[in-house]
């Protein structure tokens, strides 16, 4: 039975990595063959690092992430604490519209910020670029970020920020002193999440971009749309490489914080 | 100082930029370009159930194979010792990290007429098979895309399900298959909804897997907005209609499923 | 009485190597209220488990009514089990919770109907039967898991230290509700505890282990007065434990004193371990003494007071009803009888 286990768990994974390991095979590929691997050669690297839109729209890809992913964990901590304190009719309420773009299908959140702005451009000097790509992408990272911080609200013990007060603190410093640590975890792990969605964001970038500011999923999907081109291989192997090794160095600090919290694997 | 007041500037953001928008698909969909009420746009959705009718089934298919594979996985993850678990986890989840479209884009390469599986296929001496720009290309390209939003929240139920109900049900005299009807499904019915949805709705709702895997003969909803909005088929009110009528379908849907899940309330 | 279960060379050893059990025998009697006592680690789940059958051991028998039931699955065994943290179905409900044994083996709604009732109003719970397991208090679980267990018929009920996680006045309360079920349903229970005030208030018969050993098997009165060895006297009850030396039978030196005893059999000058119950030290006054010692602490324990005594480099434990001052120094005399002289403990203890 376990052996059984064993042997699909391997099968998925092969399902799911042998896609990837192909890309990254054929771009080392000479030629442009999908299927036929005819030697081995570096150019499509060095095309990628020559290939100005990509890399352009690689700098703006991190400019929109950082800045959205901090407007929005200062954004949503600000709400998580108002929400918190609310009665129970508004908080409801105000919960239920924050979790609408995370439920709604992307098109629909993508199309419906896109019709808001097409209506304020006739309206107002409003051109479809960098701005609306950063409300927008604000837009579905908020949610995140109070949908983290929210928690961490409900696990805190009430009376820490009055025991704050009672042994002196300001309520300003007995909120900087005590309540700001233990909801750091959640503002941290908010603040990541809203930065990988905004770097990987592409329909709701698609739909409020405009043609002057583009995101690199937006240029990884116009290079699928015309020829093939190991160019994106290329680019692929990179972001995978680039991943992997977040995610090593994330699990390595994860586990370094258990260790030192005493966390002993059962 | 109100505490309630520091939510203030999220409220109006959220209120311009969410709850305005939405409304917007709604108002865009009963009205013509004069800004009169009108229901065409909605009737002329109609036109478009052969559409909807494949967008379904194609979604629920791979909701169905996603649950198939996802299950076991998710269970013996769970059971695993605790400190591989971890590691483990983060191998399985590790392909969903890579950009969607680029994951994509790699069966685009492995199906296509002139892809390595032909290729292999040719080598072995059979003839090439048509394996790009079919339904069920579109289908594949959804259970590799969405299959870990599966696993994740079944592993994360099934990972609080304590040893000793097992062990009580086999005291109980369950074997091992009505352990899992009696105990491991009705435990894990929380995880089965939560990712039917999470797989459904981007299902249902993708235009890229379709365009890249599916060909023009596939068209899905997704395709459909698309197309009314940044295509040449150019018609804003047509595309809210569209999507007036995705979302009621999802609501539908979701309520249905919230049917079998006790403790999770419809979020809309 | 014949033995219901009987444990046969039972050895558990898991893959890093480490042995739980080191040959484990032990013949359990029907009807018996049987307790496994030991501190933690000791083997006493592990065995538990093994009757179960979660767990096989990796060499030795077990018997069933004379039947051997190695590999025999935990579904096929008459025996059910009430585990420590309850394990309770939490998607069902009290009355599901106590019918699904019987609903697994088919039996017809009108019987469950019945037999969950009679459980019911057996553990006091009636009225609950809708109730979600996750909204009652720790003894109410307690109740439902062991109605879940029973309505099968059990011939055995195992209990794997069932009241761990109930407050004092609540576990006295189900000791005796236990007992009274057991008594009442004939049955025989094997129950674990690293409690021995637990073991020796309910027990027929009481299992001491340690270290993947089984120390000594007899009834509570037994095994309080007569202990085999310093790790059984220490367990059941606190314990003085000096080191002594037999002079001869009945005569035995320890505190650099000699005292009359009334064990015999030893080698002269064999090194043994000295056994004193702290109720059994009578305080004298010091010119009269062999022994004597300063008091170090007084604490009143309601029916005593408990006083700590710094003689000859160790602290004797006395139960007493007259208090000494701190700082006073006192004499100690024993009977003879419960001067109890053990075998210096081997490696196995």
């Amino acid at each position: 039975m376990k052996k059984l286990g064993k042997i699909y768990l391997v099968l998925v994974l092969l399902f799911l990595y042998v896609p990837i390991f192909v890309l990254i095979v054929f771009s080392f590929n000479e030629t442009k063959s999908r299927s036929v691997f005819s030697g081995f050669t570096l150019d499509w690297y060095k095309r990628l690092f020559h290939n100005k839109i990509i890399i352009s729209s690689l700098i703006n890809t991190a400019i929109i992430a950082v800045i959205a992913s901090i407007v929005s964990t200062v954004l949503g901590t600000l709400a998580a604490i108002g929400i918190h304190h609310m009665k129970k009719v508004p908080k409801s309420i105000v919960m239920n519209i924050t979790n609408m773009p995370i439920i709604n299908p992307e098109i629909v959140t993508g199309v419906s910020l896109m019709l808001l702005f097409v209506f304020f451009a006739a309206r107002m000097n409003l051109e479809f670029g960098f701005v609306t790509l950063l409300i927008a992408h604000i837009t579905f990272d908020v949610p995140y970020v109070i949908l983290n911080v929210m928690p961490k609200f409900n696990q805190m013990n009430p009376h820490i920020f009055e025991a704050a007060q009672d042994l002196g603190c300001s309520p300003v410093k007995a909120f900087r002193k005590v309540v700001l640590p233990e909801i750091m975890p959640g503002v941290v792990s908010g603040f990541l999440m809203a930065f990988t969605y905004s770097l990987d964001d592409f329909v709701v970038s698609y739909f409020t971009s405009g043609s002057t500011s583009q995101t690199l999923p937006i240029t990884i999907y116009s290079m699928t749309r015309r020829k093939v081109s190991p160019e994106i291989n290329a680019l692929s192997t990179l972001i995978f490489v680039a991943v992997v090794i977040v995610l090593i160095v994330k699990n390595a600090i994860e586990n370094k914080t258990a260790k030192k919290n005493g966390y002993k694997g059962d | 100082m109100k505490l309630k007041y520091f939510s203030s500037p999220y409220l109006v953001w959220m209120i311009v930029f969410i709850l305005v928008p939405l409304l917007m698909i709604a108002y865009f969909a009963f009205t013509s370009d004069s800004g009169e009420f009108t229901m065409k746009y909605i009737s002329d959705v109609g036109q478009y159930a052969n559409i909807f009718v494949r967008s379904i089934w194609l979604s629920l298919i791979a909701t169905a194979i996603c649950l198939v594979i996802a299950y076991p996985i998710a269970f013996i993850l769970s059971r695993m010792d605790k400190h591989k678990q971890g590691t483990m986890l983060m191998i399985v989840m590790l392909p969903m990290w890579m950009n969607f479209l680029l994951r994509t884009y790699a069966w685009m390469t492995l199906l296509g007429n002139n892809g390595i599986i032909n290729h292999l296929l040719g080598l072995m001496g059979f003839e090439p098979v048509k394996l790009i720009n079919t339904s069920g290309a579109v289908v594949l390209g959804m259970v590799y895309n969405y299959l870990p939003f599966m696993i994740l929240p079944l592993y994360s139920v099934m990972e609080k399900i304590d040893k000793s109900l097992f062990e009580a049900a086999s005291d109980l005299g369950c074997s091992s298959v009505s352990t899992l009807f009696r105990v491991v499904i009705p435990l894990s019915m929380p995880g089965i909804t939560s990712g039917v949805t999470m797989v459904f709705v981007p299902a249902i709702s993708t235009f890229i897997i379709s365009r890249m895997l599916g060909g023009g003969s596939n068209l899905l909803i997704g395709d459909l907005i698309e197309m009314q909005f940044l295509g040449n088929a150019y018609n804003p009110h047509l595309g809210a209609a569209i999507s007036l009528v995705l979302m009621v379908i999802i609501l539908v849907i979701m309520t249905v499923m919230n049917q079998f899940d006790p403790d999770e309330q419809v979020l809309m | 009485m014949e033995n219901i279960i009987s444990l046969k060379d039972i050895v558990v050893e898991f893959e890093d190597g480490e042995k739980i059990l080191k040959n484990i025998n032990l013949d359990i009697k029907d009807k018996e209220f049987v307790t496994f006592l030991g501190p933690s680690g000791c083997g006493k789940t592990t065995t538990l488990r093994i009757i179960a059958g979660f767990l096989e051991p990796t060499s030795g028998d077990v018997f069933f009514d004379g039947q051997r039931i190695n590999g025999v699955p935990p579904h096929k065994r008459n025996v059910n089990t009430v585990f420590q943290r309850y394990a309770l179905f939490p998607h069902l409900n009290v009355y599901e919770n106590i019918a699904f044994g019987l609903r697994v083996k088919k039996v017809p709604e009108k019987e469950i109907r019945k037999r969950v009732c009679e459980m019911l109003e057996m553990v006091n719970l009636m009225g609950f039967e809708k109730r979600s397991v996750n909204r009652l208090s720790g003894g109410q679980q307690q109740r439902v898991a062991i109605a879940r267990a029973l309505v099968n018929h059990p011939k055995v009920l195992l209990l794997d230290e069932p009241l761990g996680a109930l407050d004092l006045k609540l576990r006295k309360e189900m000791q005796i509700e236990l007992r009274r079920i057991q008594q009442e349903l004939e049955l025989t229970f094997i129950y674990v505890t690293h409690d021995q005030e637990e073991a020796l208030t309910m027990s027929d018969s009481i299992v001491v282990m340690n270290n993947g050993y089984i120390q000594q098997i007899g009834s509570p009165t037994d095994i309080y007065n007569e202990p085999v060895n310093a790790f059984v006297a220490d367990f059941i009850g606190e314990s003085n434990i000096v080191n002594g030396s037999m002079i001869q039978d009945c005569l035995v030196e320890f505190a650099g004193k000699h005292f009359q005893c009334v064990d015999r059999g030893f080698a002269p000058n064999e090194h043994v371990d000295v056994v004193i119950r702290p109720e059994d030290v009578k305080v004298i006054p010091e010119k009269n003494a062999e022994l004597t010692g300063m008091v170090e602490s007084v604490v009143f324990k309601g029916v005593h007071y408990e006083m700590c005594v710094d003689c000859v480099d160790k602290k004797w434990l006395i139960h007493s009803t007259k208090a000494c001052p701190v700082g006073s120094v006192i004499g100690m005399a024993f009977d003879p009888d419960d001067i109890h002289i053990m075998k210096k403990t081997e490696d196995n203890t």
